[in-house]
This record gives C-alpha cells, structure tokens and sequence, in this order.
C-alpha cells in the first residue's frame, strides 16, 4: 500500500502522539513506584483558611467540598496504612469548616475522625472537641451538632455535666430528635450507663443515612449486648458462690441450679464460657469490636480491621 | 436607533456562536457529569453540595473567561478587519455601536447560562433524585452571576476601547480579582486615617464589588436569599454597567479610527 505524502506525515504523527502519549504514562508511573511511602508525602501547602479563603475569589463553598474530600481520602488512606499517625487530619478539618462553616458532614464524620484512639481515629478528642464547637457556634439551629457534642463529651471526656448541657441544648431546638430531653436528664442524673449508652447509640444509628456511621452504630450496640451479659452473668456466678461457697463448674450447673433461665448466647450465637476462676468470656472476641467485657486477661478491646466503606448509602 | 443596536447585538451574537463559543458546554457538561458520580465515590454525604457549588462556579468561571476573552476584541477585532469602517460608514453612531457590543455579548452569556443551568439542574435531578423547594434559590445564584457577566462584559468593552487585546484582558481579569476581593478592601482602607485613607476608600468604591453577587456557597445549602440583596445588586450591576459603558462609548467617540 503506497501512501501519499499527507498520509505519511498523518501516520507519523498518530503513532509519535500515541507513543509519547503510552511513554510519558509509563515515566510517571516509574516517578511514582520510586516514591517509598506515598502516605508521607502527603503536605499541606497552604494551611492558613484565611489566605485560601481569599485566593478561592469568594468560591469558597468548591474549595470546602474540595478539602472536605481530602480529609477523607486522607483519614482513608493513613488507616489503611495502619500507622495511627493523622497530622495532617486536623488542619484539614479546620481548613474545610472554616472555608464553608456550614459544612454540616465535615463535623459529623470530622469529630468520628479525630475523636477515637488509633487505630479506629486519629486519637485527638481535643481537637474534636474544638471542631464540634466550631460547629455549635455557626450552626446553633442544628440539634444534630448538640448531639455529637454530648455524645463526645460522654464517651471520650465522661464529662456528664457538659454533656447533659449539649444535649440540654439541642433539646430547646424546635427542630430535634425526640431522645434529646431524656439524653440531657439522663447525663444529668448519670444513670443506667448501659441503657444511656444504647440510646446514644440508637440515635445515632436512627438520625443518620450513612453507611458507615451506621454499620458502626449497631457495632457499638452489640458490643454494649455483650458487656451487659457479661455483667449480668458476672453477677450470677458473684450469687452462686455467696451461696454455694465455691465456683460453679460450668453454665449448664448455673442452669440445673435455677440461677439461668437457659445457656446465654452472646450476639454471634455461641456460648459464653464459664473460665476456672470464675470470669466470663465471649467464645470468639476478635469477632465482636468494641467490647470491654468477656475478653481473655491482656486483650484490649477489638477494633473493626479496616475503615468502613467511605461512601454513602 | 433600537434596530441598529439591535441589528449589531444579534450579529455579535451569531459571530459568537460562529467562533464555537458554545463549545464550552461540552467541556461543562462533562465537568458535572464526572463530578456527580465520583464525588458520591471518594467523599462523604456531599454529592448535592458539589453539584451546586461546582455547577454554579464553573457557570460563573466559564462566563467570565468567555467575557473578557470575546469583549477584549470586539473593537479591535473589527478594527483588524475593517469592518468596522463598513459598518460605521452606515447610519449607526459609534454609541450604538458599543451598545450594541455590549448587548450581542450579554447576550450570548445569558444563553450560555441557560443551557449551563439546565444541566446543573440535570446533574442535581440526577444526584438527588428529585428536586426540593430550596433548590429555586439557585436561579437567584444563577441571576447574580449574569448580573456579574453584565460587569465584566461591561468592563472588557471599556478596556479594549482604548487598549490592545492582550492588556484589556489583563486589566479586565485584575479588576475582576480585586472585585472579588473588595470587602476586604473596603475594611482594609477603613483602617486608613488622613489622605491615604480616602483615597483607598474611593479606589475600594471605585472597583467592583463582586463579592456581593457571590452567594453560591449560601444556595448549596438551601439558604434564601434575601429580596433587599436581590435589589440593591440589580441596581449595582445596572448602574456600573452603566457607568462602564458610558466610558467605553465616550472613549471610542473621540477615537482616531484614520
């Protein structure tokens, strides 16, 4: 096939374009695997909101959704990573918030974020604790920012009295969950930690269409099941010896002898176990997170592997 | 007098249309597109927000550069070309001219922004499948933004009447930066005492205030707009547009055009 001279030259240029095209990926692929640790190069150029406030030309709400993205991409991948170790997460957080302070979402999963120890979170409730308040200050008709606020200081400060005053709150709002009044009542009285954690956990798990917050939520639930059986059970084996004098040999004695209705299963369907020196453990605790009950001397409590799925249901 | 202007608005706007100006709607169209379905893939809980704050963004940025890119040379194109002693040397004014200008390239933004707001509506049905009451504030963001067209389109004109291509777009793009920025300027300059402090406010006053036509990230999140901001930008726009044009047209009145 004889080609005639435009054709040549359009030949020519077809395969240079997509052989510079196919070479100029490869090179950058090749820049990329020689990076070690493509998590460390993460760096915040700009971590003033004021400075970028004003280079966004007032597009402030496009470059809060920008930076909202990148913490959670960043939180993703350090998790994955498995190193425990969040600097950047913060300056992200306060960056995002204070670009757009209505950003509801950047407080919501932020204080998730931040709040937890490692390997759940970044291990900083302060620094959740100043974002939540951001958040209470410019969005005070928002009941869901109370919530969180009292939900942080209930489970990471255990400062009751701050907590029942968030919830407190949240509860005069005209627009609010309906748990609120008896949330603030509850943290006032600091009664029932299991029932006030499981209504905090409820909540949760009913006033959001998150995925993740969600699954984590009924997380949380049943390992607040499993902490109150065991308690439970604790207590029983406590009666039978301040009875009988001695341990109980098994569950099935405890049953035989009236003080269990039946063999207690714990959430995942196997059976609790009676340990010799009278404690009670869960048969599989890698299996159920969060629990701080029911764990072989030395465990600490499991935490999920992995993040869960950052995507909205 | 009104169909000469009008004449000279319709040809801007078919020589617009003619120079693939709204080509851009591809390159819009695709920008939504892409970010409606991956933002509900790498972020959390803000797919509606990004579909608002990119759609309007993008129909203010693509408007702007469209405006000064076409303004800048809608003189000096016809100088180049000599049209402009043809249709001069018919019974048009040189006023009717700039008008006119100015009038063909509003309009083609304006339906440019039409077409760009019907898919930001598309990209949010698409998202949130379905609309909300709250969502009518966006046509009050999409109504900012041509205000700040009519600015812009206003000022490029002013510019290219005395000034090459290349220095009116960079005059025009300036101004539109500081304008972003003028509520910072105006509190800068308040903090000035004596002559220096006057004469900041009068350049504070004197540059456009964009900023206030900014309400984007306000509409993302449902927030009304309120109806004395509606009017007071409307009378801003109109009379700095205005003033801009009246500029343009008395520049290019006393213009060697030999």
């Amino acid at each position: 096939m004889s080609l005639n001279p435009t054709q040549r030259v359009n030949w020519i240029a077809t395969t240079v374009l997509l052989l510079s095209l196919a070479g100029g990926v490869a090179t950058i692929r090749a820049v990329d695997r020689r990076a070690q640790n493509p998590v460390n190069r993460e760096v915040l150029y700009l971590s003033s909101p004021k400075v970028l406030r004003r280079m966004s030309l007032g597009y402030t709400g496009l470059l809060a959704d920008i930076y909202w993205t990148r913490s959670v991409q960043y939180f993703g991948r350090q998790h994955q990573s498995d190193s425990g170790d969040f600097p950047l997460l913060a300056p992200l957080l306060q960056i995002t918030t204070e670009l757009d302070p209505k950003l509801l979402p950047a407080y919501e999963f932020g204080a998730n974020f931040l709040a937890p120890k490692p390997p759940g979170g970044a291990g900083s409730p302060d620094e959740a604790l100043a974002l939540m308040k951001f958040g209470v200050e410019h969005n005070p008709d928002q009941w869901r920012l109370y919530y969180d606020l009292g939900f942080l200081y209930y489970t990471e400060f255990k400062d009751y009295a701050a907590a029942a005053d968030a919830f407190g709150r949240g509860a005069k709002l005209p627009i609010r969950n309906d748990f609120m009044p008896i949330l603030a009542a509850r943290m006032a009285q600091h009664a029932g930690e299991f029932d006030t954690a499981r209504m905090l956990w409820l909540t949760t798990y009913q006033s959001t269409k998150e995925g993740q917050i969600r699954q984590n939520a009924v997380e949380h639930l049943v390992a607040l099941q499993v902490d109150e059986e065991v308690t439970r059970l604790d207590f029983v084996v406590q009666r039978y010896r301040d009875q009988n004098g001695k341990l109980p040999y098994s569950m099935v004695e405890l049953v035989r002898t009236g003080f269990l209705a039946g063999m207690p299963i714990d959430p995942k369907g196997h059976a609790y176990k009676l340990m010799a020196d009278g404690r009670i453990e869960v048969q599989n605790p890698e299996n159920i997170f969060f629990i701080t009950k029911g764990l072989p001397p030395g465990v600490d409590p499991p935490q999920p592997p992995r993040p869960l799925k950052l995507k909205s249901k | 007098m009104n169909s000469r202007i009008g004449c000279i608005a319709f040809n801007t706007f078919r020589e617009a249309v003619r120079d693939r100006v709204l080509y851009n709607l591809i390159a819009f169209a695709l920008l939504l597109s892409a970010a409606a379905i991956l933002v509900g893939q790498i972020s959390i809980d803000i797919e509606r927000l990004v579909v608002v704050n990119l759609g309007l963004t993008a129909v203010s940025l693509f408007g702007v550069v469209i405006a000064i890119f076409i303004g800048i040379g809608l003189v000096s194109k016809e100088i180049d070309k000599r049209t402009l002693y043809t249709v001069l040397s018919r019974p048009v004014r040189r006023w009717e001219f700039v008008v006119g200008k100015f009038f063909g390239l509003t309009g083609t933004l304006v339906v440019n922004t039409f077409f760009m707001a019907c898919g930001v509506f598309l990209a949010l049905f698409y998202v949130a499948h379905g609309f909300e009451k709250m969502d009518l504030w966006i046509l009050g963001a999409l109504y900012f933004i041509v205000l700040q067209f009519l600015i812009v389109c206003a000022l490029a004109l002013f510019f290219s009447s005395f000034s090459t291509p290349l220095m009116s777009a960079v005059f025009t793009f300036a101004l539109f930066v500081i304008g972003s920025l003028a509520e910072d300027l105006r509190g800068f300059a308040r903090m000035l005492k004596g002559l220096g402090g006057w004469f900041a406010q009068g350049v504070a006053y004197l540059v456009p205030n964009f900023s206030a036509f900014n309400v984007i990230s306000q509409v993302a999140h449902g927030a009304p707009i309120a109806g004395t901001l509606i009017l007071y930008n409307t009378v801003y726009a109109l009379l700095y547009s205005a003033m801009a044009i009246s500029g343009a047209v008395l520049i290019f009145q006393r213009r060697n055009l030999k």
